[in-house]
């Protein structure tokens, strides 16, 4: 499996990155290494086989929707980059 | 005091031979003196480690010590501390201080344990050498000019420098064992579920799981039931009960039976590993311990299926790094777009990103059944081999790594040959189960670990059987020239 660089470049859309045009064409290589070692599973017959989401195979637990937090709004937010009555803020996203 | 136990320690505290502000800062100043060498810490808390050490000095003189009281450790910087920068060796959390504390950090101060400060390890724990920190990289206390394995390898060579008695983990495909076995010490990656990842920076979250690094399985016994251990607020932790780990240490073990994986002795495994894998295999033999060779059939698949599910939860849990909310900010962002992507390109590392990249690849549409689907089978598989091993021997015993600590850069340029370094440690992982490694002899100057795989909650045999080797051996005694 290799991967080329509009590849790289779609998949660093998605994954919120920016790339320059040199790491495109290095993380093309690198990862289609990567998936030259993940092409090694289809050596496996999976026919049949329950895919494993939890290693104990526990069921999510769940608890009663009750209110367990107090308002922590200030203390989380002053980690904030930046933040202004409360809300956080981010460059104009509506004209 | 640096070459001492945890239970001679407690020992002295107990008696008032020393203070735990002696103690603690004596480890302070050797802190000091030795890391500016290793890089092994990326914050020391000198004040609230004095601070902490005169309110356990406090409770040893009322009476109302428990046996970890006083005594110091350090946390890998992966652990969220309440008012102590938490970085996870990444710029892009590089000016984050957390709000609150790790459950592991809180149960452990509330044993009365007194926090040195935060250790390097590779940038959110993806690596094996950790020289992928935006602090740059650990040196292994045995050499400087080799890596101390990853990503937990600022605890490792942290402790194996006896800059502290001992100190916490964390364990996706490795991360305690490998680095443990590379600076000479013991680790357990506990079973999926027994420690609480809350506050715990999540990394692969169906794989990740904390443990204790020390310098004997007697230590980690000590250091587990303070760690381990329901917590609501972790949806995956194990309700099952926290057993007394120190009582089943001295357990006799002769019929022991213990499985030895063909796959695990093949190529690729270093001759001077194998060879002191061998001795060490002799001994137990010598405790009565009982061995036959068992199968692992899907051994092989365990490396490719993991580097499909651990980016691929990692691309899920690293899209929280937008910077909004905390973390790094690029500067003057054009729009809102801009200030995701250069963000997170600005403050993400290398191997980071090319993680996240991976797991956004196999996520994406189309691809999902042939990768992620395909690789959750393959994890079924792996589990399966080890459920059948289990039902035939009661432990299974082989290498952590398959060398011995390699020199910084030597596997930076291709990160397959990298993540070939976990090729032993990995399977477990994706199974669930607890392992843990201890040392073998060294070979040719340089540690070498063993490990000891169990099923699932059988930490206690484990650390019985590490414990009665250790008892027999002095291989964990040994010291880095320099730092004894």
């Amino acid at each position: 499996m290799s991967l080329q660089h509009s590849d790289v470049e779609k998949i660093a859309r998605l994954a919120h990155l920016a790339l320059n045009g040199d790491e495109a064409d290095a993380y093309a290589t690198e990862l289609s290494g990567i998936l030259d070692l993940v092409a090694q599973m289809e050596r496996a017959d999976t026919t049949g086989v329950t895919p494993m989401a939890h290693p104990l195979d526990m069921p999510q637990r769940l608890r009663p929707d009750e209110v367990t937090e107090g308002d922590r709004r200030d203390f989380y937010q002053a980690i904030a980059p930046a933040t202004e009555r409360g809300l956080y803020l981010v460059p104009k996203v509506i004209d | 005091m640096h070459q001492f136990s945890l239970a001679r320690l407690a020992a002295g505290l107990a008696a008032g031979e020393f203070s735990s502000r002696e103690l603690t800062a004596h480890f302070l100043d050797r802190i000091e003196r030795h890391d500016p060498r290793l890089n092994a810490f990326v914050t020391v808390t000198r004040d609230a480690a004095l601070a902490q050490a005169g309110a356990a000095d406090a409770r040893l003189r009322a009476g109302e010590a428990g046996p970890l009281t006083g005594i110091p450790l350090a946390h890998k910087d992966i652990f969220c501390t309440e008012g102590v920068r938490t970085s996870c060796a990444s710029r892009m959390l590089d000016g984050f201080t957390a709000p609150y504390d790790a459950t592991v950090v809180e149960r452990l101060k509330a044993a009365g344990m007194v926090m040195l400060g935060k250790t390097n390890m590779d940038e959110f724990a993806m690596g094996s050498s950790s020289e992928t920190s935006w602090y740059g990289p650990v040196k292994n206390p045995w050499d400087p000019a080799r890596v101390p394995g990853g990503s937990s390898g600022g605890s490792a060579a942290a402790v194996a420098a006896r800059l502290a008695p001992a100190a916490t983990g964390t364990d996706t495909g490795g991360s305690i064992r490998q680095p443990a076995a590379l600076c000479g010490l013991s680790g357990l990656k506990p079973t999926y579920g027994r420690v609480s990842r809350w506050g715990m920076i999540a990394f692969a979250s169906s794989l990740d799981q904390g443990g204790p690094m020390a310098r004997s399985a007697e230590d980690l016994a000590l250091l587990l039931p303070a760690m381990a251990g329901f917590d609501e607020r972790d949806s995956t932790s194990s309700p099952e009960p926290v057993p007394d780990y120190p009582a089943q240490l001295d357990e006799d073990v002769k019929g022991l039976r213990v499985g030895l994986p063909r796959e695990w002795f093949r190529e690729g495994l270093d001759a001077g590993v194998a060879a002191s894998i061998e001795e060490a295999r002799r001994v137990l033999e010598g405790l009565g311990v009982v061995f036959r060779d068992i199968d692992l059939p899907n051994s092989a698949l365990a490396v490719p299926a993991y580097y499909v599910v651990a980016p691929a939860e990692c691309s899920s849990n690293l899209a929280r790094y937008d910077g909004v909310r905390y973390g790094y900010r690029c500067e003057a962002p054009r729009d809102l777009e801009d200030l995701y992507r250069r963000s997170r390109s600005e403050a993400f590392g290398a191997e980071v990103k090319r993680r996240i990249m991976m797991g956004t690849y196999v996520l994406s549409a189309g691809y999902y059944d042939a990768y992620y689907l395909k690789a959750q089978k393959i994890r079924r598989l792996i589990a399966d081999d080890f459920r059948a091993a289990f039902a035939e021997v009661d432990l299974i015993l082989g290498p952590t790594s398959p060398t011995r600590a390699f020199r910084l850069g030597e596997k930076t340029a291709d990160p397959v040959t990298m993540y070939l370094s976990d090729i032993y440690t990995i399977a477990v992982n994706l199974a669930g189960l607890p392992g843990l490694t201890v040392p073998a002899p060294m070979a040719g100057g340089l540690p070498v670990g063993l490990q000891l795989v169990g099923d699932y909650f059988q930490e206690g045999r484990l650390l019985n059987l590490a414990h009665r080797l250790q008892r027999t051996t002095d291989w964990h005694l040994a010291t880095p020239p320099g730092f004894d």
